[in-house]
């Protein structure tokens, strides 16, 4: 049997995955990056070799991917998450035709063609506003951890709105909110409006078809998964583990490569 | 990015350009400070140098100057949202600084409106301060196509800036010399036109990174016999390139355009980056708005061709006419793909991309990219995203 792996340093975390020549997956393993991607990198890499029980040796090739996709020096080669993404959504749910994407620093949109081929994409531009950083923020700004920050909006009583879509003036926003007797369910609703707002804009940009699926960290948010649905009108595929969905991607491409 | 043989003589012509520019006051010859889509013929015709701050802007970029020339500007009050050219250059002014330790002063000032609305003000801050004539020539935007009135527009302005220059330098305004000139800025235009279309060989001999460099002397010494001397050259030099199987980017597999100004402190790396990924930017619509001259000038109708063309550059025209000339280049250029420069600072330009950008993807089934960047300011790019960005757009060719 051989065996192929995809790395994905991201801005926030570092994933690894082990793919074999039937498309199976054999491990995977997600954990915060810290100061030293690398050395998170081949953290994670060493992580899913134990518990997938395999050796360095045993994997053919590797594809590294995310922010730090070249500071990954062991990887064979190097793609963008844009086109891992789409490859690792393309097995797990084939069909799909429009794959919004939200990690750390990245909000994005694709529109895939046939086996994951990435037709169009659009991005997040320069500022942090709809991205996973941008909740992560204001979770701790309302000292909440990322999935109490969902739990909370899904208990929403009243319609707020935040104003400002900047990360560093939406915390100071959130605060006065607060101090303004607010419910920290509501405000919750109304960040996670926010931040769906900025994704659906970024997804009409290259269109959305009827078959979505979302990946990365934030697709484990039901809130913002539940708000998107209502805005574009269909259903989200979410894979059970959205966070791979990159480093999936960069383990077949590593196997389609050889 | 090819070192041509020919750019050594571009070296020294603007070298030479500059040098009679900064000596002209002991010269007694009078200086203009123009705009890049501003007549320079006329100048030309009255013996005027014409020294263009849209020039000297991206000089500052390439020699890593900018910054520091826009932290000066800012810090005297002009926003950072305002355009990094007119910042560098006010900068620059200010201090006397950049690579020629600032231009020569002008003895008039002369707009053309044709490029953006920014130019307005941005001379106006310059007239006050050296206390000079300002002429404006409004050249209107058109939204749809080109109209009679629009055209009779700017030549009554032609003719009333005849009398302008004849008024400010205390003689009649020679018309042998004015037609002179315009036959060699329609030769130049012509020539550079054809430089353009070696774009079209494939592989092809010349990227967009070299036009953007070889561009100085059309900007400049338009309607001079040194640029037509010059892009003769330049053009021979390509076609024996391009006969001996030249390209100017090794194993080229991917054809693309640009669109929107360079990112002038940027250059070299967005070059090799695109080289490497064996992509040739081989056509831009930038450097095609200085080929919209016709050789031959019907010269009854000469004022009526030069308004024409003054009012043709792509930055000028309407969002249907931007889509119908981005299918004809998709086409004629056989691209790929298109990149665009969603530039902060140059509004005008940048404006309507997104849509521009759909509608060619939907017409020709060509991917566009749409990077966010500055011309000249660096503090605006960042290397990951761009690289996260384009490689992806790369990407999407493979398989």
């Amino acid at each position: 049997m051989k065996y192929f792996a995809g790395i994905d340093v991201g801005s926030l975390t570092a994933k690894a995955v082990v793919v074999d020549e039937n498309n199976r997956i054999l491990g995977y393993h997600v954990m915060p990056i810290g100061q030293d991607s690398f050395a998170a990198g081949m953290s994670a890499y060493q992580q899913v070799l134990n518990k997938a029980g395999l050796k360095r040796e045993d994997v053919l090739s590797i594809v590294s991917t995310g922010y730090s996709r070249k500071r990954f020096t062991e990887a064979t080669m190097q793609k963008t998450e844009i086109s891992c993404h789409a490859k690792g959504v393309s097995v797990i749910f084939p069909g799909v035709t429009t794959l919004i994407d939200v990690g750390g620093q990245d909000s994005k949109a694709m529109k895939l063609g046939k086996n994951g081929k990435v037709l169009d994409f659009a991005m997040n531009d320069k500022c942090a506003a709809g991205t996973g950083r941008f909740v992560e923020v204001m979770a701790h700004a309302l000292n909440l951890s990322l999935d109490g920050l969902s739990d909370a909006a899904l208990s929403f009583k009243n319609e707020l709105s935040l104003s400002s879509t900047c990360t560093v003036f939406g915390e100071s926003e959130v605060v006065s909110l607060l101090s303004q007797g607010h419910t920290v369910a509501d405000i919750a609703w109304a960040i996670i409006k926010s931040i769906a707002d900025r994704i659906v804009a970024l997804a009409k940009r290259v269109g959305i078809g009827q078959d979505v699926a979302m990946s990365g960290g934030m697709a484990k948010n039901r809130a913002l998964v539940a708000r998107l649905e209502d805005r574009i009108g269909f259903d989200i595929l979410v894979p059970d583990e959205p966070q791979i969905i990159g480093a999936l991607g960069a383990a077949l491409i590593a196997k389609e490569e050889k | 990015m090819t070192k041509f043989r020919v750019a050594e003589t571009m070296k020294e012509i603007m070298a030479a350009y500059y040098l009679e520019a900064k000596n002209a006051a002991y010269n007694n010859t009078p200086v203009a400070w123009i705009t890049s889509g501003g007549p320079v013929e006329f100048l030309y015709a009255m013996g005027v140098i014409p020294v263009y701050p849209e020039n000297y802007a991206p000089m500052c970029s390439i020699t890593r100057m900018s910054k520091d020339l826009m932290e000066v500007s800012e810090a005297a009050g002009y926003s950072q949202d305002i355009c990094s050219y007119a910042r560098t250059d006010i900068g620059a002014d200010m201090t006397q600084g950049g690579p020629i330790l600032g231009l020569p002063k002008p003895d008039m000032l002369i707009v053309g409106t044709n490029i953006c609305h920014t130019v307005v003000k941005w001379f106006d801050v310059h007239a006050r301060k050296y206390n000079v004539p300002l002429f404006i020539i409004d050249m209107p935007y058109l939204h749809d196509d080109m109209t009679k009135d629009a055209i009779n527009y700017v030549v009554k302005q032609f003719e009333a800036f005849k009398g302008f220059l004849s008024g400010v330098l205390k003689k009649p305004f020679n018309e042998d010399k004015f037609m002179e000139t315009l036959f060699l800025a329609a030769q130049v235009s012509d020539l550079w036109e054809k430089v353009l279309a070696m774009g079209k060989k494939k592989p092809s001999p010349i990227n967009s990174f070299d036009t953007f460099i070889h561009l100085a002397p059309i900007v400049t010494l338009r309607g001079t016999q040194k640029a037509v001397d010059y892009y003769t050259r330049f053009y021979d030099e390509l076609v024996e390139l391009s006969n001996q199987g030249f390209g100017s980017v090794p194993d080229e597999k991917i054809r693309l355009l640009w669109d929107n100004l360079p990112i002038w402190y940027k250059i070299k790396y967005l070059s090799e980056f695109f080289a490497k990924h064996s992509a040739a930017l081989v056509v831009s619509t930038y450097t095609n708005s200085w080929a919209a001259m016709q050789g031959d000038i019907d010269t009854d109708h000469a004022l009526e061709e030069l308004a024409r063309a003054y009012l043709s550059p792509y930055i000028n025209r309407g969002f249907k006419y931007r889509t119908d000339y981005l299918v004809k280049l998709v086409e004629e250029f056989s691209l790929d793909g298109l990149v665009f420069h969603s530039d902060r600072s140059c509004k005008p330009y940048s404006i309507g991309q997104y849509i521009v950008k759909e509608e060619v993807t939907k017409r020709t089934g060509r991917p566009g990219l749409i990077i966010e960047a500055d011309m000249n300011d660096p503090r605006v790019f960042s290397d990951a995203q761009f690289e996260t960005r384009a490689e992806a757009f790369l990407e999407s060719f493979d398989r």
